[in-house]
């Protein structure tokens, strides 16, 4: 009875249209923002920000971009890791063949060059759907981590093959390197993908989203009533392939600092990324972050209770967390397709008459 | 107005189609048909089953193209057309089988139809994930004019329900509604009233009519309830296995043998 919206009228079509109509979830929001900014660096420490809420920053920015294209345009894609390759590549040849570039400049470069790589392996859609393009989009997979394993310019002829993020500033603080701080880290982690995410919800709820949405839920009609149906795909994979290559390009420079691209952005990320839309909701902002977050925490808690509480070792957590994961995917695919985001729209609609029955 | 004075002589011709033949490999669609719509009037295509009515349907907005003749739409020719240049010169259209965007809502799926009528620079990429400014403006005219269809279509409860939850019968009525918003000049019904109950056809046939009254729709439907074909349309014509067989006022071709042979059958 007490989140409803009872006696919060709307009086003009902007105040309907608006993100968080209901006063409610703004104050949650405002809340969780202040948490976030405030509570989280005044508090955290080294291991907090490294382990738990950067890798979640960025894999929940990773997750808008594959859920713009899988969960809202509705073409499935398992090339996510090579297009985070694609990014942290771009920001590292930008960053050292440019050093003059401000650094977030740096970062959107990287989400337009990823674009625009995802522009071209979005053409076979064109003419094929579902798992057949999930194939298409594997092969690009493949291909690029080869292309950047095997073409030595990638990595400015290192011997090594990993590819290091040299110290950047911005605003005067250092942020990029081994020198940076974990919090300041965080804290830039945190404002860029809220400015993102801001925009991709943005999008989804205009007039770009309803085209995707309409040519995923019965494409024939959508072209019947004027939407282009190749001209719209292809904008869904460039901006997802933006948003997945700017979360590359931040997991290198902001979260791992070093990497060698084949191995951090493997076959395996693109399923991780595929497994946080679909566990946290397919077609949802509110999903990705919580499909990121459970994916990155998951491990961690399990390997926290069992191996530290339960004094199990470490290889009987990684695979009772493998058996987890699979089971998850699949109690949620069979029980709810929409993943957490729709429980917690469920719970919603239940807290709007509790404590009451009916 | 009576029907003989809508289809007064003296009216513009809207869309005619003409020696139109259309074929899938050796089979023969429709077979050299030719009619024409006036401007505001309420034209019916009828015919028994496989008679070739979607199909024609599906060639005037430029989702088929036929192999032979031409269509002219507005007194020009119009030749391979593709679907979305159609839906832009003002041919809006329902179907079959409901065709809505079971996802989204009432109110989206409405929007949608509006989709051309958006000044596409106030929607591009960068004011849209910016939103506020051009993008809202845009969005709030256009939401103001979808408001109307709505109240148009009685179906303001609904405004933001999944459009998968709705019945069947409202789900028809939303699909209308995407089709009034887009403002057209030509709306085409593919069996509006298929698989309805009483009550509800008679609210469609008031919505039908209301859109021709009160916009100057002009409407093709393809309908087989010949109850409402013969009270609502001005003309009716009439194909059977991809030929015309009759074309004409509702009384001229009720009591045609043809139509009558085609329904009912030949004695031999």
């Amino acid at each position: 009875m007490f989140y409803r919206e009872a006696g919060q009228f709307k009086a003009s079509y902007a105040a309907d249209q608006a993100i968080f109509p209901l006063r409610q979830d703004q104050w949650g929001v405002a809340l969780m923002l202040l948490v976030a900014l405030v509570v989280f660096p005044a508090f955290g420490n080294e291991y907090f920000f490294q382990a738990i809420l950067i890798p979640v920053m960025i894999f929940s920015l990773a997750a808008i971009g594959l859920n713009i294209l899988t969960g809202y345009c509705g073409q499935l894609s398992l090339g996510t890791g090579g297009f985070m390759a694609v990014g942290a590549v771009a920001c590292y040849k930008l960053t050292t063949g440019f050093p003059e570039l401000d650094f977030i400049i740096v970062l959107l470069l990287s989400g337009v060059i990823t674009a625009l790589v995802g522009l071209l392996f979005g053409v076979p859609s064109l003419r094929i759907k579902g798992f057949y393009l999930a194939v298409a989009t594997l092969a690009a997979q493949f291909f690029l981590s080869w292309l950047f394993n095997k073409v030595a310019w990638f990595q400015n002829y290192t011997p090594s093959g990993t590819i290091t993020m040299p110290p950047r500033d911005v605003f005067g603080i250092t942020i990029t390197g081994a020198e940076a701080d974990a919090m300041h880290r965080y804290v830039f982690c945190l404002v860029f993908v809220a400015v993102l995410a801001m925009a991709a919800k943005n999008l989804v709820r205009g007039p770009i989203g309803r085209s995707w949405m309409a040519i995923r839920d019965m494409d024939i009609a959508a072209e019947l009533i004027g939407f282009r149906p190749f001209q719209t795909k292809l904008l869904a994979f460039s901006v997802s392939s933006f948003y997945v290559g700017v979360a590359g390009a931040m997991a290198l420079s902001l979260w791992l600092g070093s990497v060698e691209t084949a191995e951090a952005f493997d076959i395996n990320v693109s399923f991780q990324v595929l497994f946080m839309i679909i566990i946290g909701g397919l077609g949802s902002m509110l999903g990705s972050f919580l499909g990121a977050a459970f994916i990155v925490l998951t491990p961690i808690m399990l390997t926290n209770v069992m191996v530290g509480g339960l004094g199990l070792q470490a290889v009987t957590a990684k695979h009772f967390e493998f058996m987890l994961f699979g089971g998850l995917i699949i109690f949620f695919l069979i029980v709810e397709p929409h993943g957490m985001a729709r429980l917690w729209q469920i719970i919603k609609e239940k807290l709007r008459m509790w404590p009451f029955p009916h | 107005m009576s029907a003989a004075e809508r289809t007064g002589s003296d009216r513009e011709v809207m869309l005619s189609v003409e020696n139109i033949t259309l074929s899938f490999g050796a089979v023969r669609a429709i077979r050299d048909v030719s009619f024409d719509i006036l401007k505001g009037e309420i034209r019916a295509i009828i015919g028994p089953n496989g008679a070739g009515k979607t199909s024609m349907l599906n060639v005037i907005n430029g989702f088929y193209h036929p192999q032979q003749g031409q269509i002219l739409f507005r007194g020009a020719v119009r030749r391979q057309m593709r679907p979305h240049e159609a839906a832009a010169g003002g041919i809006a259209r329902t179907f079959q089988n409901v065709a809505l965007f079971k996802g989204m809502t009432t109110l989206d799926n409405i929007m949608t139809g509006r989709n051309l009528k958006m000044k596409s620079w106030r929607t591009s990429l960068l004011p849209a994930m910016i939103y506020y400014g051009p993008t809202q403006r845009e969005e709030i005219a256009n939401r103001e004019h979808v408001e109307r269809v709505i109240d148009f279509l009685e179906i303001e409860a609904i405004r933001k329900v999944p459009v998968g939850r709705l019945p069947y019968g409202l789900q028809k009525r939303v699909e209308l509604g995407r089709a009034l918003a887009a403002e057209p000049d030509l709306l085409l019904l593919d069996e509006p009233m298929a698989g309805m109950n009483l009550e509800e056809k008679q609210d469609m046939c008031r919505f039908v009519l209301d859109v021709n009254d009160e916009f100057g729709t002009t409407i093709a439907l393809i309908e087989h309830d010949m109850g409402v074909v013969m009270d609502l349309s001005d003309r009716v014509v009439v194909l059977d296995h991809g030929e015309k067989i009759a074309d004409g006022t509702p009384d001229e071709v009720k009591n045609d043998q043809n139509v009558i042979d085609a329904y009912l059958g030949v004695s031999h």
